[in-house]
């Protein structure tokens, strides 16, 4: 098990975004969490990644050690460094900057030489340096955005910007990755584009991928398992299949149209 | 940096020391002031480019760290003998008055100290999101001032340290310049520059990235200081006299302007602002003069108007032309080549990558 939530709670003032949360995600597994606008989704995931500290409840971890680690409340930026990435149901990229910087800034997190060292680019530095740009030349090639390396990450068509944030993610080392709606907007070829490129991704390096989704032919082709959340209250938990023919996830989400 | 570059930087780095060399040896002293103005103010003006314009945190501390500098260096610099006539209202504090360092000391002192406060000021500050780094920097900077007025045996309070060594050396303060620009340019373009700008184009996607943004942008806040001090210092000396009032936060705008002209985040654009925004005020000046035209005294033109013009320029940058000269973008020794090869091709496609 690489991720356990316990109970998870997250109330806004009088609003309950996420009530008593139990998510289990087992190695290398690809687990979907699907449901209604405002089902408490996205909030979830920032609790899990630290955006939110949650009212109630724990968040658990499971490093490559195999040690189980508490990361309720923990900075985002340290969950991160644990392992976890993520993307954001909004395309958050740094917008000015070029997409190979957009990728190598993702190298910084274990950027071991202190400020004085990387500033003066002494020599253990510009080693660290040369590894970052190697791993980001790499990454770029593998996912097919080398051509556009040069370009400002604001200047991708809108499919490219959400393939380039996963690989920012990706570019973090993860082993657990949590995509917030990456087919948002997608058209049926895209969407089937991005099926093939989280396929790829969970192949190629050994991730373990939780995702928010409403595109249901996505979630059903690739998911393990998946979660339904509506009024932040888990409503059922199971196999694709288990979850296509429960009845109360029908009436709640899937029997309405409910594509963003 | 590719090879040729280095050496074109090198070698112009050679020519402007040449140039200051000119400068020193064969100007009047009131050319040599100006200079000497347009290099400290460039030092602050990056100073606040790293803060403001790469970390995109709005700081508006700089006269506060300036004073902190300046009075380091107007307090050891001052030679130990003279310190009695100067302190004549209250004597020096006993634990400092024999102390005495050479200015290159009491500058990185100055820098030294500027960066403690701005820990002390970071530490609550920057754990919160929103503006409140500019309304603390802000008001720390007037409260810097006050304590200086009335910290008498420290630092004479109201009466100013005067006949402090004065500074009048370009060649010295050119390379003071280099050595911040040089610094500066190579934190920026490292892995924690580029760190920097990550916060700035999105606290959120950065801190998921991994990236500390407490510390990081503490990390920028200190180093800024420290700049801001060093070239708060060199201003003490090169004005020969501290003095409270020289550190009013409305300083501050100063560098300001020359980071909007210039452009937030650009390091020579923070060059060129600082060159516009001292030659630009010795300029106005005329503004303070009164003007008598067809033997009728135009009402305007008094002491003081030139900073209403000022203040108007600022606004109008702020406001219209907020990417100033050079955006984010830097002078690049390519472009500079381009340029020159093919002057209207180079324009054209300017244009039309706008
Ligand atoms: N920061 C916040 N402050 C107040 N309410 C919030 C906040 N974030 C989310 N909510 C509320 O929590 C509920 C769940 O939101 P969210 O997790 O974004 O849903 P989903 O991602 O499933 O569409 C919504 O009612 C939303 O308005
Ligand atoms: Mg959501």
């Amino acid at each position: 098990m690489i991720l356990k939530t316990k109970d998870i709670t997250m109330q806004f003032g009088g609003v309950t975004a996420v009530f008593k949360l139990n998510i289990d995600i087992n190695d290398g597994e690809i687990v979907a969490l699907i449901g209604p606008n405002g089902a408490g989704k996205t909030t979830a995931f920032n609790m899990v990644t630290g955006v939110y500290t949650p009212t109630e409840g724990k968040v658990f971890y499971t490093d490559a050690k195999g040690e189980q680690i508490d990361i309720t409340g923990k900075l985002p930026s340290d969950i991160a460094k644990l392992g976890i990435a993520r993307t954001f149901q909004n395309i958050r990229l740094f917008k000015d900057l070029t997409v190979y910087e957009n990728v190598l800034i993702a190298n910084h997190l274990h950027l071991k030489s202190d400020f004085l060292s990387a500033t003066l680019h002494l020599p253990w530095y510009m080693n660290e340096a040369k590894q970052m740009h190697r791993n980001t030349e790499k990454l770029l090639q593998e996912v097919g955005l080398w051509e556009v390396r040069n370009e400002k990450a604001s200047s991708l068509p809108y499919g490219q910007q959400r393939r380039l944030e996963i690989v920012r993610a990706l570019a973090t080392k993860p082993r657990l990755l949590l995509l917030d709606e990456p087919a948002a907007g997608m058209n049926p070829k895209e969407t089937e584009e991005l099926t093939e490129f989280i396929r790829q991704i969970h192949r190629e390096y050994n991730l373990t991928i939780f995702m928010i989704e409403h595109h249901m032919d996505l979630v059903m082709e690739i998911s393990d398992r998946i979660y339904v959340l509506e009024f932040g209250m888990t409503i059922a938990e199971g196999t694709p299949d288990e979850i296509q023919n429960n009845q109360r996830v029908i009436d709640a989400y899937l029997g309405v149209d409910e594509d963003a | 940096m590719k090879k040729r570059d280095m050496i074109l930087t090198i070698i112009g780095i050679i020519a402007l020391f040449g140039l200051a060399f000119f400068v020193q040896e064969e100007m009047d002293s009131y050319i040599r002031r100006i200079v000497n103005l347009c290099l400290v103010y460039a030092i602050i003006g990056l100073s606040m480019n790293l803060t403001n314009g790469f970390v995109g945190q709005f700081s508006l501390g700089q006269a506060g760290f300036m004073a902190i500098g300046a009075y380091t260096v107007g307090i050891f610099t001052v030679p130990v003998e003279y310190r009695e006539n100067i302190f004549y209202a209250m004597p020096m504090n006993p634990a400092i008055a024999d102390i005495e360092l050479p200015l290159w000391a009491a500058l990185i002192l100055g820098g030294a100290l500027a960066a403690l406060f701005a820990f002390a000021i970071g530490t609550p500050v920057l754990r919160l999101r929103g503006d409140y780094l500019a309304v603390t920097t802000l008001g720390f900077s007037e409260i810097i001032r006050i304590w200086i007025t009335n910290a008498q045996s420290i630092t004479n309070g109201a009466l100013g340290i005067k006949d402090i060594p004065p500074l009048n050396d370009v060649r010295y303060i050119f390379l003071v310049t280099v050595i911040c620009f040089v610094f500066i340019t190579l934190l920026v373009n490292s892995s924690y520059g580029r760190a920097f700008k990550a916060i700035r184009e999105d606290e959120i996607a950065a801190e998921a990235m991994g990236i500390n943004l407490f510390w990081h942008k503490n990390l920028a806040f200190m180093v800024s200081a420290f700049f801001a001090g060093i070239g708060g210092g060199l201003y003490g000396a090169l004005l020969g006299t501290v003095d409270p009032k020289n550190f009013l936060f409305t300083l501050t705008y100063n560098f300001l302007l020359i980071i909007v002209l210039g452009g937030m985040g650009s390091i020579t654009g923070s060059m060129l602002g600082a060159v516009i925004v001292t030659a630009g005020l010795e300029y106005l000046r005329f503004f303070d003069e009164p003007l008598m035209l067809f033997g009728m005294d135009i009402p305007l033109f008094r002491p003081g108007f030139r900073m209403v013009i000022f203040s108007v320029l600022l606004m109008v940058c702020v406001l219209f032309w907020r990417h100033g000269i050079m955006g984010t973008r830097e002078f690049t020794w390519q472009k500079a080549i381009d340029f020159v090869k093919n002057p209207l091709g180079f324009i054209k496609r300017k244009g039309a990558a706008q």
